[in-house]
Protein backbone atom coordinates (compact mmCIF):
# COMPACT_ATOMS: atom_id res chain seq x y z
CA UNK A 1 0.00 0.00 0.00
CA UNK A 2 1.10 3.86 -0.62
CA UNK A 3 2.14 4.59 2.50
CA UNK A 4 2.86 8.28 3.64
CA UNK A 5 5.41 9.47 5.91
CA UNK A 6 4.39 11.92 8.44
CA UNK A 7 6.86 13.84 9.05
CA UNK A 8 5.08 16.55 11.48
CA UNK A 9 4.30 19.92 10.08
CA UNK A 10 2.91 19.00 6.72
CA UNK A 11 0.52 18.04 4.33
CA UNK A 12 -0.72 14.92 5.12
CA UNK A 13 -4.59 16.01 4.61
CA UNK A 14 -4.11 16.93 1.17
CA UNK A 15 -1.78 14.53 -0.10
CA UNK A 16 -5.05 11.50 1.13
CA UNK A 17 -7.45 13.34 -0.42
CA UNK A 18 -5.93 13.70 -3.65
CA UNK A 19 -4.71 9.69 -3.35
CA UNK A 20 -8.54 8.82 -2.91
CA UNK A 21 -9.40 11.34 -5.55
CA UNK A 22 -7.48 9.16 -7.96
CA UNK A 23 -8.63 5.84 -6.67
CA UNK A 24 -5.71 4.69 -4.22
CA UNK A 25 -5.80 3.87 -0.87
CA UNK A 26 -3.08 5.26 1.74
CA UNK A 27 -1.94 4.75 4.91
CA UNK A 28 0.11 7.24 7.44
CA UNK A 29 3.09 5.68 8.58
CA UNK A 30 4.30 7.81 11.83
CA UNK A 31 6.12 4.90 13.37
CA UNK A 32 8.42 2.60 11.96
CA UNK A 33 5.79 -0.58 12.47
CA UNK A 34 3.23 1.44 10.17
CA UNK A 35 5.66 1.06 7.26
CA UNK A 36 6.40 -2.34 7.33
CA UNK A 37 4.05 -3.14 4.36
CA UNK A 38 4.79 -0.03 2.22
CA UNK A 39 5.01 -0.98 -1.58
CA UNK A 40 5.48 2.85 -2.46
CA UNK A 41 6.08 6.02 -0.01
CA UNK A 42 5.63 9.47 -0.15
CA UNK A 43 7.15 11.72 1.99
CA UNK A 44 5.50 14.60 1.75
CA UNK A 45 6.63 18.21 3.53
CA UNK A 46 5.70 21.95 4.55
CA UNK A 47 7.85 23.10 6.78
CA UNK A 48 11.29 23.51 7.35
CA UNK A 49 14.39 21.72 7.17
CA UNK A 50 15.31 21.27 10.64
CA UNK A 51 11.84 21.05 11.60
CA UNK A 52 11.28 18.05 9.71
CA UNK A 53 14.54 16.10 9.90
CA UNK A 54 13.53 16.52 14.26
CA UNK A 55 10.54 14.99 13.44
CA UNK A 56 11.50 12.36 11.37
CA UNK A 57 14.43 11.33 13.88
CA UNK A 58 11.81 11.26 16.91
CA UNK A 59 9.30 8.88 14.88
CA UNK A 60 12.22 6.55 14.93
CA UNK A 61 11.64 5.32 11.38
CA UNK A 62 14.45 6.59 9.71
CA UNK A 63 16.63 3.12 10.04
CA UNK A 64 13.46 1.42 8.80
CA UNK A 65 12.99 4.27 5.65
CA UNK A 66 16.46 3.65 4.71
CA UNK A 67 16.30 -0.22 4.30
CA UNK A 68 13.17 0.23 2.57
CA UNK A 69 14.49 2.71 0.19
CA UNK A 70 18.18 2.15 0.03
CA UNK A 71 18.17 -1.73 0.33
CA UNK A 72 14.95 -3.19 -0.62
CA UNK A 73 14.45 -0.03 -3.56
CA UNK A 74 10.58 0.61 -2.54
CA UNK A 75 9.57 3.33 -5.14
CA UNK A 76 9.40 6.16 -2.91
CA UNK A 77 8.09 9.92 -4.13
CA UNK A 78 9.85 13.29 -1.90
CA UNK A 79 7.59 16.01 -2.18
CA UNK A 80 8.89 19.53 -1.84
CA UNK A 81 10.07 19.88 1.76
CA UNK A 82 10.06 15.71 1.62
CA UNK A 83 12.33 16.60 -1.82
CA UNK A 84 14.34 18.98 0.58
CA UNK A 85 15.14 16.38 3.40
CA UNK A 86 16.05 13.32 0.54
CA UNK A 87 19.48 15.78 -0.06
CA UNK A 88 22.39 15.81 1.69
CA UNK A 89 22.15 19.35 3.54
CA UNK A 90 20.06 22.09 3.29
CA UNK A 91 20.26 26.23 3.60
CA UNK A 92 17.59 26.46 5.66
CA UNK A 93 18.86 24.09 8.64
CA UNK A 94 22.16 23.16 10.00
CA UNK A 95 21.19 19.32 10.45
CA UNK A 96 22.25 16.77 7.74
CA UNK A 97 19.58 15.40 5.78
CA UNK A 98 18.60 11.65 4.53
CA UNK A 99 21.22 11.85 2.14
CA UNK A 100 19.51 9.32 -0.03
CA UNK A 101 20.04 11.68 -3.30
CA UNK A 102 23.69 13.43 -4.58
CA UNK A 103 22.03 16.87 -4.35
CA UNK A 104 22.22 19.79 -1.25
CA UNK A 105 19.35 22.36 -1.11
CA UNK A 106 20.21 25.86 -1.83
CA UNK A 107 18.11 28.89 -1.74
CA UNK A 108 16.91 31.47 -4.40
CA UNK A 109 20.02 33.68 -4.73
CA UNK A 110 17.96 37.60 -4.21
CA UNK A 111 21.26 39.07 -4.18
CA UNK A 112 22.25 37.96 -7.78
CA UNK A 113 18.97 38.37 -9.00
CA UNK A 114 17.74 41.19 -7.20
CA UNK A 115 14.23 41.54 -8.79
CA UNK A 116 13.41 38.04 -7.85
CA UNK A 117 10.69 37.79 -5.34
CA UNK A 118 11.23 34.51 -2.90
CA UNK A 119 9.48 32.56 -2.19
CA UNK A 120 8.68 31.33 -5.70
CA UNK A 121 4.88 30.83 -5.48
CA UNK A 122 2.20 29.88 -8.18
CA UNK A 123 1.96 27.55 -11.22
CA UNK A 124 5.00 27.32 -13.45
CA UNK A 125 5.74 25.35 -16.49
CA UNK A 126 7.77 22.45 -16.20
CA UNK A 127 10.16 20.72 -19.22
CA UNK A 128 10.94 17.49 -19.61
CA UNK A 129 14.42 16.55 -19.46
CA UNK A 130 14.64 13.00 -19.41
CA UNK A 131 12.00 10.61 -20.70
CA UNK A 132 10.63 7.55 -18.44
CA UNK A 133 7.30 6.03 -18.05
CA UNK A 134 6.96 8.04 -15.09
CA UNK A 135 6.45 11.05 -17.08
CA UNK A 136 4.57 9.42 -20.02
CA UNK A 137 1.38 11.22 -21.65
CA UNK A 138 2.71 14.75 -19.95
CA UNK A 139 0.75 17.28 -22.12
CA UNK A 140 2.74 20.79 -23.50
CA UNK A 141 1.16 23.22 -20.79
CA UNK A 142 1.83 21.45 -17.97
CA UNK A 143 1.97 22.97 -14.82
CA UNK A 144 2.59 23.03 -11.16
CA UNK A 145 1.92 25.09 -8.25
CA UNK A 146 5.23 25.34 -6.63
CA UNK A 147 5.51 27.31 -3.09
CA UNK A 148 9.23 27.36 -1.80
CA UNK A 149 12.11 29.52 -0.93
CA UNK A 150 14.81 26.60 -1.62
CA UNK A 151 15.96 24.46 -4.65
CA UNK A 152 17.26 20.98 -4.84
CA UNK A 153 20.97 21.38 -6.52
CA UNK A 154 21.77 17.34 -7.69
CA UNK A 155 25.52 16.28 -8.47
CA UNK A 156 25.01 15.18 -11.39
CA UNK A 157 22.97 17.06 -14.34
CA UNK A 158 21.60 13.59 -15.26
CA UNK A 159 19.65 13.02 -12.56
CA UNK A 160 17.30 16.16 -13.18
CA UNK A 161 14.16 14.88 -14.72
CA UNK A 162 11.93 18.24 -14.93
CA UNK A 163 13.37 21.63 -14.87
CA UNK A 164 11.54 24.69 -14.33
CA UNK A 165 12.67 28.39 -14.60
CA UNK A 166 12.04 31.15 -12.07
CA UNK A 167 13.92 34.62 -12.64
CA UNK A 168 17.17 33.80 -14.61
CA UNK A 169 17.46 30.62 -12.25
CA UNK A 170 16.74 27.31 -14.07
CA UNK A 171 16.44 24.50 -11.54
CA UNK A 172 15.29 21.19 -10.56
CA UNK A 173 11.69 20.78 -10.41
CA UNK A 174 11.51 17.12 -10.29
CA UNK A 175 15.30 14.44 -9.99
CA UNK A 176 15.22 10.53 -10.49
CA UNK A 177 17.39 8.50 -9.41
CA UNK A 178 16.91 4.51 -9.35
CA UNK A 179 13.88 4.40 -7.38
CA UNK A 180 13.39 7.63 -5.67
CA UNK A 181 11.49 10.57 -7.40
CA UNK A 182 11.60 13.85 -5.81
CA UNK A 183 9.63 17.07 -6.99
CA UNK A 184 9.94 20.83 -5.62
CA UNK A 185 6.04 20.78 -6.63
CA UNK A 186 2.93 20.21 -5.26
CA UNK A 187 1.35 17.37 -6.85
CA UNK A 188 -1.38 16.92 -4.48
CA UNK A 189 -2.13 20.65 -5.13
CA UNK A 190 -2.18 20.63 -9.00
CA UNK A 191 -5.25 19.96 -9.84
CA UNK A 192 -5.40 17.64 -13.15
CA UNK A 193 -1.68 17.66 -13.73
CA UNK A 194 -0.79 16.49 -10.46
CA UNK A 195 -3.75 14.10 -10.53
CA UNK A 196 -2.23 12.74 -13.91
CA UNK A 197 1.77 12.66 -11.91
CA UNK A 198 0.73 11.15 -8.92
CA UNK A 199 -1.59 8.16 -10.83
CA UNK A 200 1.91 7.47 -12.81
CA UNK A 201 3.79 7.11 -10.02
CA UNK A 202 0.93 5.11 -8.10
CA UNK A 203 0.73 2.58 -11.34
CA UNK A 204 3.66 2.66 -13.35
CA UNK A 205 6.66 0.44 -12.86
CA UNK A 206 8.75 3.24 -13.66
CA UNK A 207 11.80 1.99 -11.85
CA UNK A 208 13.43 -1.35 -10.93
CA UNK A 209 12.35 -1.77 -7.12
CA UNK A 210 11.21 -4.87 -5.68
CA UNK A 211 7.21 -4.28 -5.13
CA UNK B 1 7.41 31.21 -16.95
CA UNK B 2 5.72 31.82 -13.48
CA UNK B 3 2.26 33.07 -13.95
CA UNK B 4 0.49 35.63 -12.44
CA UNK B 5 -2.11 33.89 -9.98
CA UNK B 6 -5.44 34.92 -10.28
CA UNK B 7 -7.38 33.84 -6.59
CA UNK B 8 -10.94 34.12 -6.03
CA UNK B 9 -11.14 35.48 -2.48
CA UNK B 10 -14.40 33.91 -0.51
CA UNK B 11 -15.99 35.48 2.74
CA UNK B 12 -17.18 33.46 5.66
CA UNK B 13 -19.25 34.41 7.92
CA UNK B 14 -20.74 31.58 10.29
CA UNK B 15 -21.70 28.70 7.75
CA UNK B 16 -22.03 30.96 4.67
CA UNK B 17 -20.53 32.72 1.96
CA UNK B 18 -20.96 36.68 1.58
CA UNK B 19 -19.47 39.34 0.09
CA UNK B 20 -19.14 42.66 0.83
CA UNK B 21 -18.18 46.69 0.09
CA UNK B 22 -16.08 48.50 1.68
CA UNK B 23 -16.08 45.58 4.66
CA UNK B 24 -19.53 46.21 5.18
CA UNK B 25 -22.99 45.55 4.24
CA UNK B 26 -22.01 41.63 3.66
CA UNK B 27 -24.92 39.91 1.30
CA UNK B 28 -25.11 36.20 1.52
CA UNK B 29 -23.82 34.59 -1.90
CA UNK B 30 -24.26 30.84 -0.99
CA UNK B 31 -22.74 27.92 0.18
CA UNK B 32 -19.56 27.51 0.26
CA UNK B 33 -19.05 24.14 -0.34
CA UNK B 34 -21.08 24.70 -3.35
CA UNK B 35 -18.47 27.48 -4.44
CA UNK B 36 -15.42 25.52 -3.83
CA UNK B 37 -16.81 22.68 -5.95
CA UNK B 38 -17.25 24.90 -8.76
CA UNK B 39 -13.93 26.60 -8.46
CA UNK B 40 -12.34 23.05 -8.16
CA UNK B 41 -14.40 22.46 -11.75
CA UNK B 42 -12.98 25.65 -13.19
CA UNK B 43 -9.13 24.48 -12.08
CA UNK B 44 -8.74 27.99 -10.22
CA UNK B 45 -5.34 29.17 -9.47
CA UNK B 46 -5.47 29.17 -5.82
CA UNK B 47 -7.99 30.37 -3.30
CA UNK B 48 -7.97 32.80 -0.13
CA UNK B 49 -10.81 32.05 2.26
CA UNK B 50 -11.15 34.79 5.17
CA UNK B 51 -13.84 34.48 7.95
CA UNK B 52 -14.77 37.76 8.95
CA UNK B 53 -16.36 37.65 12.08
CA UNK B 54 -13.81 35.18 13.63
CA UNK B 55 -11.54 37.96 15.06
CA UNK B 56 -14.51 40.99 15.38
CA UNK B 57 -16.35 38.00 17.75
CA UNK B 58 -13.27 36.45 19.09
CA UNK B 59 -14.36 32.77 18.02
CA UNK B 60 -11.40 31.56 16.55
CA UNK B 61 -10.86 29.37 13.11
CA UNK B 62 -13.80 26.93 12.51
CA UNK B 63 -12.20 24.15 12.24
CA UNK B 64 -15.12 22.07 11.33
CA UNK B 65 -15.43 24.52 8.06
CA UNK B 66 -12.02 24.45 7.47
CA UNK B 67 -12.10 20.36 7.16
CA UNK B 68 -14.95 20.29 5.33
CA UNK B 69 -13.38 22.98 2.66
CA UNK B 70 -10.07 21.06 2.62
CA UNK B 71 -11.47 17.53 1.24
CA UNK B 72 -13.23 19.64 -1.86
CA UNK B 73 -9.82 21.35 -2.61
CA UNK B 74 -7.27 19.96 -5.25
CA UNK B 75 -5.79 23.67 -5.99
CA UNK B 76 -3.66 25.42 -3.03
CA UNK B 77 -5.58 27.08 -0.04
CA UNK B 78 -5.08 29.85 2.20
CA UNK B 79 -7.43 30.39 5.25
CA UNK B 80 -7.69 33.47 7.21
CA UNK B 81 -9.84 34.71 10.15
CA UNK B 82 -9.53 34.80 14.35
CA UNK B 83 -5.85 32.64 13.96
CA UNK B 84 -3.65 34.36 16.81
CA UNK B 85 -1.87 30.73 18.01
CA UNK B 86 1.13 28.36 16.42
CA UNK B 87 -1.40 25.76 17.59
CA UNK B 88 -4.42 26.73 15.78
CA UNK B 89 -1.91 27.20 12.47
CA UNK B 90 -0.59 23.73 13.35
CA UNK B 91 -4.09 22.42 13.20
CA UNK B 92 -4.93 24.42 10.12
CA UNK B 93 -1.73 23.43 7.92
CA UNK B 94 -2.56 19.89 9.41
CA UNK B 95 -6.10 19.38 7.82
CA UNK B 96 -4.70 20.61 4.52
CA UNK B 97 -4.82 23.89 4.59
CA UNK B 98 -1.38 25.13 2.09
CA UNK B 99 -1.00 28.89 3.76
CA UNK B 100 -2.67 30.52 6.98
CA UNK B 101 -3.26 34.21 6.43
CA UNK B 102 -2.61 36.27 9.41
CA UNK B 103 -4.14 40.26 10.10
CA UNK B 104 -4.81 41.33 13.25
CA UNK B 105 -2.64 38.52 15.65
CA UNK B 106 0.59 40.40 13.71
CA UNK B 107 -0.50 43.56 14.96
CA UNK B 108 -0.90 42.52 18.85
CA UNK B 109 2.39 40.28 18.59
CA UNK B 110 4.71 40.85 15.08
CA UNK B 111 7.11 38.17 16.79
CA UNK B 112 3.76 35.53 16.07
CA UNK B 113 5.02 35.71 12.38
CA UNK B 114 8.62 35.17 12.68
CA UNK B 115 7.65 31.98 15.10
CA UNK B 116 5.17 30.64 12.49
CA UNK B 117 7.64 30.99 9.54
CA UNK B 118 10.64 28.79 11.81
CA UNK B 119 8.06 26.39 12.18
CA UNK B 120 6.29 26.38 8.84
CA UNK B 121 8.62 28.14 6.53
CA UNK B 122 8.19 31.29 5.20
CA UNK B 123 6.09 29.88 2.24
CA UNK B 124 2.80 28.99 4.24
CA UNK B 125 2.57 32.52 6.25
CA UNK B 126 0.41 35.18 4.33
CA UNK B 127 -0.09 38.36 5.95
CA UNK B 128 -3.21 40.27 5.29
CA UNK B 129 -2.97 43.91 5.05
CA UNK B 130 -6.17 46.21 5.28
CA UNK B 131 -5.74 49.18 4.64
CA UNK B 132 -8.23 52.63 4.19
CA UNK B 133 -7.21 56.40 3.87
CA UNK B 134 -7.62 58.47 6.81
CA UNK B 135 -9.69 61.96 6.47
CA UNK B 136 -5.81 63.35 5.40
CA UNK B 137 -5.18 61.47 2.88
CA UNK B 138 -2.66 59.16 4.70
CA UNK B 139 -2.62 55.32 4.06
CA UNK B 140 -3.51 53.35 7.07
CA UNK B 141 -3.55 49.88 8.32
CA UNK B 142 -6.74 48.70 9.76
CA UNK B 143 -7.28 45.27 12.18
CA UNK B 144 -10.33 43.63 12.48
CA UNK B 145 -11.95 43.34 9.82
CA UNK B 146 -11.56 47.10 9.10
CA UNK B 147 -12.91 48.37 12.36
CA UNK B 148 -9.79 49.37 13.86
CA UNK B 149 -7.55 51.79 12.76
CA UNK B 150 -3.64 51.51 13.88
CA UNK B 151 -1.81 55.04 12.97
CA UNK B 152 0.70 52.35 11.31
CA UNK B 153 1.76 53.14 7.81
CA UNK B 154 1.22 49.90 5.43
CA UNK B 155 4.40 50.44 3.70
CA UNK B 156 6.32 50.36 6.59
CA UNK B 157 4.56 47.60 8.38
CA UNK B 158 4.99 45.06 4.90
CA UNK B 159 8.65 45.50 5.64
CA UNK B 160 8.58 44.79 8.88
CA UNK B 161 6.34 41.62 7.87
CA UNK B 162 8.99 40.68 5.16
CA UNK B 163 11.42 41.11 7.72
CA UNK B 164 9.81 38.75 10.29
CA UNK B 165 9.73 35.78 7.61
CA UNK B 166 6.55 36.60 6.44
CA UNK B 167 6.19 34.60 2.68
CA UNK B 168 3.72 36.84 0.86
CA UNK B 169 1.39 40.17 1.72
CA UNK B 170 -2.22 39.82 0.79
CA UNK B 171 -2.90 43.84 0.24
CA UNK B 172 -7.01 44.60 0.47
CA UNK B 173 -7.30 48.34 0.11
CA UNK B 174 -10.79 48.28 2.39
CA UNK B 175 -12.46 51.13 0.21
CA UNK B 176 -12.18 49.58 -3.02
CA UNK B 177 -13.81 46.26 -1.75
CA UNK B 178 -16.60 45.02 -3.66
CA UNK B 179 -16.80 47.98 -6.03
CA UNK B 180 -15.27 46.57 -8.71
CA UNK B 181 -13.89 49.91 -9.78
CA UNK B 182 -10.48 48.80 -10.18
CA UNK B 183 -7.22 48.35 -7.54
CA UNK B 184 -5.79 51.07 -5.68
CA UNK B 185 -2.65 50.87 -7.96
CA UNK B 186 -0.58 53.77 -5.60
CA UNK B 187 -1.11 51.38 -2.71
CA UNK B 188 -0.01 48.28 -4.58
CA UNK B 189 3.38 50.15 -5.98
CA UNK B 190 4.09 51.43 -2.99
CA UNK B 191 4.28 48.29 -0.90
CA UNK B 192 5.77 46.57 -4.06
CA UNK B 193 8.68 48.68 -4.06
CA UNK B 194 9.55 48.46 -0.61
CA UNK B 195 9.29 44.36 -0.80
CA UNK B 196 10.88 40.97 -2.40
CA UNK B 197 7.98 38.81 -1.03
CA UNK B 198 5.17 38.27 -3.29
CA UNK B 199 2.52 41.16 -3.22
CA UNK B 200 -1.58 39.71 -3.71
CA UNK B 201 -3.23 42.56 -4.54
CA UNK B 202 -6.96 42.74 -3.30
CA UNK B 203 -9.92 45.00 -3.41
CA UNK B 204 -11.51 46.47 -6.31
CA UNK B 205 -11.49 43.85 -9.29
CA UNK B 206 -14.21 44.35 -11.63
CA UNK B 207 -12.57 43.10 -14.89
CA UNK B 208 -9.58 41.48 -16.44
CA UNK B 209 -7.66 44.61 -17.20
CA UNK B 210 -7.86 45.27 -13.62
CA UNK B 211 -5.32 42.40 -13.34
CA UNK B 212 -2.95 43.59 -15.99
CA UNK B 213 -3.19 47.09 -14.19
CA UNK B 214 -2.32 45.62 -10.89
CA UNK B 215 0.67 43.25 -12.37
CA UNK B 216 1.75 46.38 -14.08
CA UNK B 217 2.06 48.18 -10.79
CA UNK B 218 4.33 45.74 -9.04
CA UNK B 219 1.62 42.78 -8.02
CA UNK B 220 2.50 39.09 -8.19
CA UNK B 221 -0.63 37.86 -7.87
CA UNK B 222 -3.95 39.44 -8.34
CA UNK B 223 -7.12 38.54 -5.47
CA UNK B 224 -10.99 39.36 -6.28
CA UNK B 225 -14.40 38.36 -4.69
CA UNK B 226 -17.10 40.00 -6.39
CA UNK B 227 -16.39 39.85 -10.08
CA UNK B 228 -16.07 36.01 -9.39
CA UNK B 229 -19.41 35.98 -7.96
CA UNK B 230 -21.29 38.92 -9.27
CA UNK B 231 -22.77 38.58 -12.86
CA UNK B 232 -24.27 42.16 -14.51
CA UNK B 233 -25.61 45.33 -12.99
CA UNK B 234 -27.97 43.76 -10.72
CA UNK B 235 -25.03 41.68 -9.16
CA UNK B 236 -26.92 38.85 -9.44
CA UNK B 237 -24.88 35.70 -8.21
CA UNK B 238 -23.25 33.59 -10.45
CA UNK B 239 -19.42 31.98 -9.81
CA UNK B 240 -17.32 32.61 -12.97
CA UNK B 241 -13.51 32.50 -12.89
CA UNK B 242 -11.97 33.80 -16.57
CA UNK B 243 -10.91 31.33 -19.03
CA UNK B 244 -7.07 30.33 -19.42
CA UNK B 245 -7.57 32.14 -23.19
CA UNK B 246 -8.97 35.08 -21.23
CA UNK B 247 -6.18 35.47 -19.01
CA UNK B 248 -3.44 34.85 -21.16
CA UNK B 249 -4.69 38.07 -23.24
CA UNK B 250 -3.74 40.17 -20.18
CA UNK B 251 -1.16 38.64 -17.59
Amino acid sequence: MITIIDCGTNNLGSMANMLNKIGQTSRIASAPDQLEEATKIIVPGVGSFDAGMQKLTQSGMIPLLNRKVIEERVPTLGICLGMHLMTRSSEEGMLPGLGWVAANTVRFNQVADPNLRVPHMGWNKVRAVKEISLIANMEDETRFYFAHSFFVKPDHASDVLLEAHYGTSRFAAAVVHDNIVAVQFHPEKSHKFGMWFLKNFAESSWCSGRV
Amino acid sequence: MLRTRVIPTLLLRGEGLVKTIGFRDSKYVGDPINAIKIFNDKEVDELILLDITATTEAKGPAFNTITDIAGECFMPVAYGGGISTIEQMHRILGIGIEKVVINSAAIDNPNLIATAAREFGSQAVVVSIDVKKTFFGRYEVHTHSGTKGTGINPVEWARKMQDMGAGEIMLTAIERDGTMHGYDLELISKVSGTTNIPLIAAGGAGKITDFSAAVASGANAVAAGAMFVFHGPHRAVLITYPSRIELKAVI
